[in-house]
């Protein structure tokens, strides 16, 4: 094995150009001649459009053009992409999303008009020239009342503010009920999956290029996923055909999921490019970020678990209110119902599950997925109301989970609502981690802060999540509008080295560096002779870019099929050069071996004979060496695990802090132990901040009152105790062929519910009787539970 | 941010000429001016930097009172107030972070009168003095609410001058996000009387704790307060914690801040 093959912790090759600054992101690109875009936004929530003046903004020194909605009466809404059918059968609700406001403006930032001009001082002064009257409407914020009788409508032209009521699986519907009414224990809980702002490092960015020689398009974009951001805009909102448009995401300065979606900007520089004749730049700044990324999460949640005397779970009901926002984002309506409801039955064996949920229009930004998608709001839901009724009961967490888990003999498990898992081994995860956090000597912790006048408790999570999306097929009869495969090219150059050209999009996770392995790994060559390159759809072959920890399981199965093409026409090759039979070819480090005899060629000879073909079989065989693969997996892949967290609380102040967290994962098989370690690092970083820092609260009137980092909490450094990490449990995937799971989101799904548990195990063990405290689990939350003012 | 002119002077004097042009502003460490501009919430026609000016620059003590200038940045008082007023060093050392504390000054956060800033509450309990280029103002009656003080336009803080204390102690409480003070208490005690000055919790901005000075005077002990509660009426409520939260922390942070003292 080479030494940066895989399982090997090698460091990460693109850290040396982002530590050294020397890394190039979408606002590093400046074109000759560019012009700078400046979006007036919406500053009420909900309002009709009486007028919009730009005649003295566009007098204006400096400006190039002012743009409204009417320039854009020929180009298509941005599209949503994937249509959910509701449980009797009808397809959603499906509103407009113009590029910029038509008539109304329906959430505080919602774009109304758009200044290109000479620098970016110059389009913000023109854009306070510009005169907008707003009739205002009255909010629609709290989901609830929004689909009321009545209500106040986002969309005049849809029937209510209901995008959709799903119901799944909805032949279990009556069945569950009937389970519940019967059961001998049923613990109920009612929560709030808290709104999320990603706050990626790096905001936004477009830069729209048009070519008059060539009359080509090139959009320079913060995405993860090209080809899709392609795809979309051109054929849906722009009508570019894809010959004529190139998107390029270069480095991306993190994503978490709200770099996925097509954005209004990026339309628009694109098309405004070509009108004014220039190449067009708008940088998001940070407080424009705020009111327009997508937000995540943002579930109101009632959850039922049914019990029998044994304690094994017979049933779950839940109901769920999901914020959609004022406009439906890209893949909005799919993650509080195929990423959510199909993870319903968590690791355990519960036979009857029904899930509702109600998808609703309000007058604030659009939510879509979020590190995590639909999974954490699945797993926290489960996960707390498994604790709840463990206290209730009077039975050890740990215990109830067990006695409930699906057992490893009972692979492959299909689960009442629609999966199947291929593999797993839950008791093994939860045996290491209540191992590694010292479970068993948590009373004499407890008895260490007692002493201190401090609280101190433990929590429990275990998750499963549905990675790898997905098979094209399946995803097609649930709604998606797009195929979930992904596509490798492996470019093998004359001397050996090699070019990776891959689907997947790295932004933030070591791509360049696993990927590499992995074929170091498959070929025997140092890992330095191969270069991973993505992001560009110039350059590789249509992909469907890194979101749902699918790169490594999906991505990565693609360029393992190229490579594996690769290494069976290299073969051939060698077979040729050595005189020998194709069959009896071996390839080790790198070298060509006959069987049972001292026969070998290099590598190098052989791909220098495939672009050299002096001796070659060209008769049979095309020179050259690059091949592409696609693949399209059969099924998702359901990493595991088990989180444990230890907190104390001031009993006087309410605050909470993290004390140790300990993450034992199934991943499968694991390529660099470092980056993965990382992964699960900063999503648990992330969950630690959903469950204790972070809020994105609206006001009634619409207003974002957190709308910058004085009052919305990212989890920092201090804020997160050293991490004990895990990943030595493994049941491979059956279905991929490296065995990979996926562990991108793992740390953000399975740690909100171990860190709320083990603050909830702090009370109780205190005296405090309190069912349920809702994130972010804040000082002043915390007190007020205690203090009977929840 | 838009437009506006800049000049440096090196005395009092010129700085103040210097703001007498309509809507001119001083400019001290810029913490608070700069990102308010760039979010084009202040439009000043005018900035004065005072970081030229060195009479304002300096931690120095005589007579049992410390003289801070008005343009000395919070990581300085950090280090020359550290051993001869603690408290106050300690304070200082806890606001932002190390970039914030390398350009913020004393003069810029009194003169600014943030509802939720750290040096009011010192200046509160101490009964600290702030001197200005034509004036000195008791403590209590510089401060007059959120974001308001005594100043005139043109006036400029010059020095802050704090009684230093026999002991004292400042607890602060931070609000989740902005890492400012969600309520931060400064307890100074002297002979025969003790400050509480109280930040972050009020709609009227930094107040004395008269009943606990009052209690603390007699008996300075966490026990001389226990008796006592912090009406809520009036308390800050929003989304990081209600006016009943922020009352109850007055209290708790006074005891600690005592204890800590004593
Ligand atoms: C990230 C961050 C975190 C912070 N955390 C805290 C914290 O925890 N606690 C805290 O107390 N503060 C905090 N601050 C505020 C910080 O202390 C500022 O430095 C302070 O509030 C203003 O001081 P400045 O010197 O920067 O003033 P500037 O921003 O220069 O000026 C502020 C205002 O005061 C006026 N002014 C300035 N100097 C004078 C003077 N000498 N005379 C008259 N008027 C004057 C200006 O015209 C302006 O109106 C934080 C700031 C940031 C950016």
């Amino acid at each position: 094995m080479p030494k940066d093959g895989i399982g090997a912790s090698t460091k990460r090759r693109e850290d040396k150009r982002f530590l050294t600054g020397v890394g190039r992101y979408t606002d590093d690109i400046n074109l000759r001649g560019q012009a700078y875009a400046y979006f007036l936004r919406s500053d009420v929530a909900h309002g009709r459009l009486t007028n919009v003046d730009i005649s003295a903004a566009a007098e204006m020194e400096g400006v190039v053009k002012v743009f409204t909605a009417a320039d854009f009466s020929a180009a298509g809404g941005l599209p949503c992409g994937w249509c959910v059918t509701d449980r009797h059968g009808n397809p959603m609700q499906e509103p407009k999303h113009p590029i910029l406001a038509e008539g109304k403006v329906r959430h505080v930032g919602d774009p109304i008009a758009v200044v290109i001009a000479d620098s970016p001082e110059l389009a913000r002064d023109a854009a306070e020239a510009i005169v907008v009257e707003i009739e205002e409407l009255p909010a629609v914020i709290n989901m609830k009342d929004a689909v009321k009788d009545g209500a106040t409508k986002v969309h005049d032209d849809l029937t209510s503010n209901l995008c959709y009521d799903w119901g799944f699986v909805e032949d279990n519907r009556e069945a569950v009920d009937k389970a519940i009414k019967e059961a001998a224990h049923v613990t109920t809980l009612e929560l709030v999956n808290n709104r999320l702002i990603a706050n990626p490092m790096e905001p936004r960015v477009a830069v729209g290029h048009y070519d008059r020689a060539s009359d080509d398009y090139t959009l320079y974009t913060t995405s993860q996923n090209p080809h899709v951001i392609r795809l979309l805009m051109g054929a849906f909102v722009l009508g570019i055909p894809e010959h004529k448009l190139r998107v390029v995401a270069p480095d991306v300065g993190g994503g978490f999921g709200s770099k996925i979606f097509h954005y209004a900007e990026e339309a628009f520089v694109t098309y405004a490019s070509k009108v004014v004749n220039r190449p067009v730049k708008w940088t998001s700044s940070r407080s424009e970020a705020f009111v327009s990324d997508a937000h995540g999460r943002d579930h109101v949640t009632k959850i039922e678990l049914a019990l029998d005397e044994n304690h094994k779970f017979t049933a779950i009901r839940t109901d769920t209110y999901a914020n959609m926002g004022a406009y439906l984002s890209t893949f909005a309506p799919s993650v509080p119902t195929w990423l959510h409801g199909v993870l319903m039955a968590g690791n355990y064996t519960t036979p009857l599950i029904y899930v509702n949920v109600k998808a609703v229009f309000t007058n604030t930004v659009p939510v879509d997925a979020y590190r995590g998608a639909g999974r954490p709001e699945a797993t926290y839901q489960l996960e707390r109301v498994i604790d709840k009724a463990a206290r209730e009961l009077g039975v050890d967490p740990a215990e109830l989970r067990r006695k409930n888990f699906i057992q490893p003999d009972q692979f492959p498990y299909a689960t009442p609502v629609a999966v199947e898992y291929d593999t797993g081994n839950y008791d093994a995860t939860l045996d290491k981690a209540l191992e590694m956090s010292d479970y068993a000597g948590f009373d004499a912790r407890l008895a260490e802060s007692k002493a201190r006048g401090k609280l101190r408790g433990i929590g429990i999570a275990h998750y499963i999540e549905a990675c790898g999306i997905a098979p094209s097929n399946l995803v097609g009869q649930l709604g998606a509008r797009a195929g979930l495969y992904e596509s490798a090219t492996v470019r093998v150059n004359a001397t050996g080295s090699i070019s990776v050209m891959t689907g997947s999009h790295s932004h933030g996770q070591g791509h360049e560096t696993t990927f590499a392995q992995v074929v170091a790994d498959m070929i025997g060559i140092d890992a330095s002779q191969i270069d991973i390159v993505h992001g560009d759809t110039s350059k590789t072959p249509m992909g469907m870019g890194t979101y749902g920890s699918r790169s490594l399981a999906v991505g990565g199965s693609a360029m393992v099929k190229a490579t594996n093409k690769i290494i069976d026409k290299a073969k051939k090759i060698a077979a040729h050069l050595m005189e020998a039979s194709d069959s009896d070819i071996e390839l080790k480090d790198g070298q060509f071996t006959v069987a049972g005899t001292d026969k070998s060629v290099a590598w190098g000879d052989v791909t220098l004979a495939a672009y050299v073909p002096h001796n070659y079989p060209l008769e049979s065989m095309e020179p050259g060496l690059e091949e592409t693969a696609f693949y399209d997996p059969s099924n998702f892949t359901y990493p595991s695990g088990a989180y444990i967290c230890e907190v104390e609380v001031d009993p006087e102040t309410g605050e909470v802090e993290v004390l140790a967290f300990t993450a034992a994962d199934d991943f499968g098989n694991v390529v660099n132990p470092m980056i993965v370690e990382g992964q699960v690092h900063g999503g648990l970083a992330q969950g630690i901040g959903q469950a204790l820092l972070e809020n994105c609260v609206y006001d009634e009137n619409g207003q974002l009152v957190s709308g910058s980092y004085m009052d919305y909490a990212m989890p920092r450094a201090a804020d997160v105790p050293m991490f004990a990490v895990d990943h030595s449990c493994v049941t491979p995937c059956t279905h991929n062929p490296l065995g990979v799971k996926g562990c991108g989101e793992a740390g953000a799904i399975g740690s909100p519910p171990a860190v709320v548990n083990a603050v909830i195990d702090a009370l109780h063990r205190s005296g405090h009787k309190v069912g349920h405290i809702d994130m972010p689990v804040s000082p002043a939350r915390v007190w007020a539970a205690m203090n009977g003012q929840g | 941010m838009y437009n506006f002119e800049f000049v440096k002077p090196s005395s009092v004097e010129e700085a103040v000429a210097a703001l007498k042009t309509e809507d001119a502003k001083p400019l001290s460490g810029g913490q608070t001016l700069l990102p308010t501009m760039k979010q084009r919430l202040a439009s000043p026609s005018k900035l004065v930097s005072l970081l030229g000016i060195d009479s304002l620059k300096g931690v120095s003590v005589s007579d049992g009172v410390m003289t801070i200038g008005g343009a000395t940045n919070h990581a300085t008082v950090a280090k020359e107030a550290a051993s001869a007023f603690p408290g106050l060093a300690y304070l200082a050392g806890k606001i932002g972070d190390p970039a914030v504390r390398n350009r913020g000054t004393i003069g810029g956060s009194i003169a600014n009168n943030d509802p939720a800033a750290c040096y009011p509450s010192a200046a509160i309990a101490c009964g600290a003095t702030i001197v200005t280029d034509r004036n000195e103002y008791a403590a209590s009656d510089f401060f007059q609410g959120l974001f308001t003080t005594a100043l005139e336009e043109d006036e400029i803080v010059t020095a802050v001058k704090f009684p230093i204390p026999e002991a004292s102690n400042y607890q602060k409480f931070e609000q989740p996000a902005s890492r400012f003070p969600l309520t931060g208490v400064f307890v100074a005690k002297y002979a025969g009387r003790v400050g509480v000055g109280v930040t972050g919790a009020s709609e009227d901005g930094v107040f004395a704790w008269a009943e606990a000075e009052a209690a603390l005077a007699g008996n300075f002990s966490p026990d001389a307060i226990s008796g006592l509660t912090v009406d809520a009426d009036g308390m800050i409520s929003d989304l990081h914690g209600t006016g009943a939260y922020r009352a109850h922390l007055v209290k708790v942070l006074t005891g600690r801040g005592v204890k800590a003292a004593s």
